[in-house]
């Protein structure tokens, strides 16, 4: 891929744009060189720890606002957007089809079926990654176990797979709001799984970055080989790949980013198809490229995604319904164009 | 390297019909073996236990005296290569992406092809004429480009031993032959070859040796302008069949012509 080095080093100014941006947007008004300086000074005095900093010019209500407010939530949003999209161009690579996305495989439904179980029985916050994790996983073992036994083995058994185990979990998540709590937990769990960053609090963005990373280091070193993954299984053996322990490997790695995210920010569907598809149109199908500059094009894409929801309403707007009006017609799209996204 | 494979028999599922019947054969450097034989005679399923996917029921596939089974999926990479009837790639990946994917069984687990095996992968292409579509998409160029991508990819794979499971099968007759004067022409580079076809024609042509199968079992074994004969023809399609020759200046060319 020529001009890539310009082009991704374009995605970067960008993602470092809109995430200065962010911090400006919302009631309290604060600017841009406040905001740079408050960074700056948390960045040093956290890595001095603390005999050294810029002399403060600023308010201590600003500084509460960009630290405590509205670092954690841009944060989370770009890590929920990078994991998201990852997992999604990494589950596109391993079952060789461009229209697989989290959602689709039921990932996201049952991670969301595992965390709104772990609400309603009062677990921490630790329990509900875990408990969406170990039903993300579930959710996507079932829906490709389904479709290898299926007789249509093509991409249309694992999609209906995928409605099917999706169902499935959505069902189960009505059941736990028929029997929660009318006036705490239902509220709690509808709320959140919609999508929102709105309750994301600073302890939240570690405790989602952990998983997060887990799942996203081996991918990415691992990536040259997830192309092998698109060509047929004998190539790849032949090529001297073990199909079965990258596969797995890959699975595990994209469920626990899916999962991490579904539990620090509810449902957010569609990323995962979005944002991989526009970077096969500008970087290329090859994962070496892919990866990174889908991982820096999903931050990007829900930080500013986060931003509308934030602002463009009194109330807060839930990320899950906004990503779907985008996601959407990417899909029509793609279903018209028969799958394939390709330039030359 | 030497290629033997000693009394391989194979059937899928316990008890379903033998696919494979005690077939033996050895193949050593610059030889071109090809394997005729009707459909579902099982010359695919004979090269997939080759390659080490299948496990046969009994006998071996030993290369250099060791057995297929007791090597690495990566150390046999660099011994066996493996070209595909047909290529489906699910995605438009570039020509050249596609046939760096070939070295990666000389990569380290987390490694990256670098410049020097991209500078490999450019000069293999421009040998086969195919440099110009480096940047092209898999999906996007003819048939028989496409099979010279594999053959790249072959390549740079570093192996000495080349299956090709009926190369020619899906291309036109000028493609076919372009593809299988390239594929022949790496015989002088010590590589040793197994392809199956359907075309009689390639085996008397290409072959320094023909194996003809029928029914799992090896019925033939032997020079082609030997062993391709009339009543073996008969024997394995069930049809009459005329060898003639055709003189072309000085050269001689032998081909089957269906009768009756």
């Amino acid at each position: 891929m020529r001009r890539y080095g310009l082009k991704f080093l374009l995605l970067i100014l960008l993602f470092i744009a809109v995430f200065l941006i962010s911090f400006l947007m919302g009631r309290y008004e604060i600017s841009v060189w406040t905001t740079v300086k408050i960074l700056i000074d948390a960045l040093v005095r956290t890595v001095t720890g603390g005999s050294y900093g810029l002399s403060k010019t600023w308010s201590v209500e600003a500084q509460t606002i960009v630290l405590n407010v509205r670092l954690p939530r841009i944060a989370c949003a770009a890590l929920v957007g990078a994991a998201l999209s990852v997992a999604g161009a990494s589950f596109q690579g391993m079952f060789r089809n461009p229209m697989v996305s989290p959602d689709l495989l039921g990932a996201s439904t049952g991670a969301g079926f595992g965390a709104a179980l772990a609400i309603f029985i009062g677990a921490s916050y630790y329990a509900i990654t875990f408990s969406a994790f170990i039903f993300g996983l579930a959710a996507v073992f079932l829906t490709y176990s389904i479709s290898r036994l299926s007789k249509i083995k093509t991409t249309l058994a694992l999609v209906l797979s995928g409605i099917v185990v999706g169902s499935l979990f959505q069902s189960g998540t009505s059941f736990i709001k028929l029997v929660a709590d009318q006036d705490s937990q239902l509220p709690a769990i509808t709320y959140w799984l919609m999508g929102s960053l709105s309750s994301v609090k600073g302890r939240d963005v570690l405790l989602c970055a952990v998983p997060v990373l887990i799942g996203l280091i081996p991918i990415m070193l691992l990536r040259w080989r997830i192309n092998l993954l698109t060509v047929s299984e004998a190539e790849a053996r032949s090529m001297g790949i073990e199909t079965t322990t990258l596969r797995f490997i890959v699975i595990v790695c994209a469920t626990l980013m899916t999962s991490a995210s579904v539990a620090v920010s509810g449902m957010i569907g569609w990323i995962g198809l979005v944002v991989p598809h526009c970077c096969r149109l500008i970087y290329g199908q090859n994962y070496r490229q892919l990866l990174p500059s889908s991982a820096i094009a999903g931050a990007t894409f829900l930080m500013i995604t986060d931003n509308i929801a934030r602002t463009a309403a009194t109330s807060e707007i839930p990320l899950g319904i906004l990503t779907s009006l985008i996601g959407a017609p990417v899909f029509i799209y793609l279903i018209i164009k028969g799958g394939t996204a390709s330039e030359s | 390297m030497n290629l033997d494979v000693k009394n391989l028999s194979f059937s899928y599922g316990s008890k379903g019909p033998g696919v494979l019947k005690d077939v033996s054969f050895s193949a050593s450097s610059g030889e071109i073996i090809v394997f005729l034989g009707p459909n579902g005679v099982g010359k695919s399923t004979l090269f997939r236990c080759i390659l080490g996917f299948l496990r046969p029921d009994s006998g071996q596939v030993l290369i250099d005296g060791k057995s297929t089974l007791d090597y690495k999926r990566q150390e046999l990479s660099r011994l066996l290569a493996y070209i595909p009837q047909s290529y489906s790639p699910a995605f438009n990946h570039s020509v050249l992406d596609s046939v760096l994917m070939g070295v990666t069984g000389q990569l380290g687990m987390f490694e990256m092809p670098g410049k020097d095996k991209e500078e490999k992968a450019l000069s293999v292409m421009k040998e086969l004429g195919i440099e110009n579509l480096a940047n092209r998409g898999s999906m996007k160029i003819s048939g028989g480009e496409r099979q010279l991508m594999l053959l790249a990819r072959a390549i740079v794979q570093d192996a000495s031993l080349l299956i090709m499971d009926e190369p020619a099968a899906n291309l036109d007759f000028g493609n076919a032959f372009k593809v299988m004067k390239r594929v022949t022409e790496l015989r002088e580079k010590g590589y040793t070859m197994l392809i199956s076809t359907h075309n009689p024609d390639h085996a008397y042509r290409y072959a320094t040796r023909v194996i003809a199968m029928k029914d799992g079992k090896v019925i033939a074994d032997g020079n082609p302008s030997v062993v391709l004969t009339g009543e073996i023809m008969k024997e394995l399609y069930s049809i009459d069949v005329a060898v003639s020759t055709v003189n072309v200046g000085k050269s001689e060319y032998k081909v089957c012509t269906p009768v009756g």
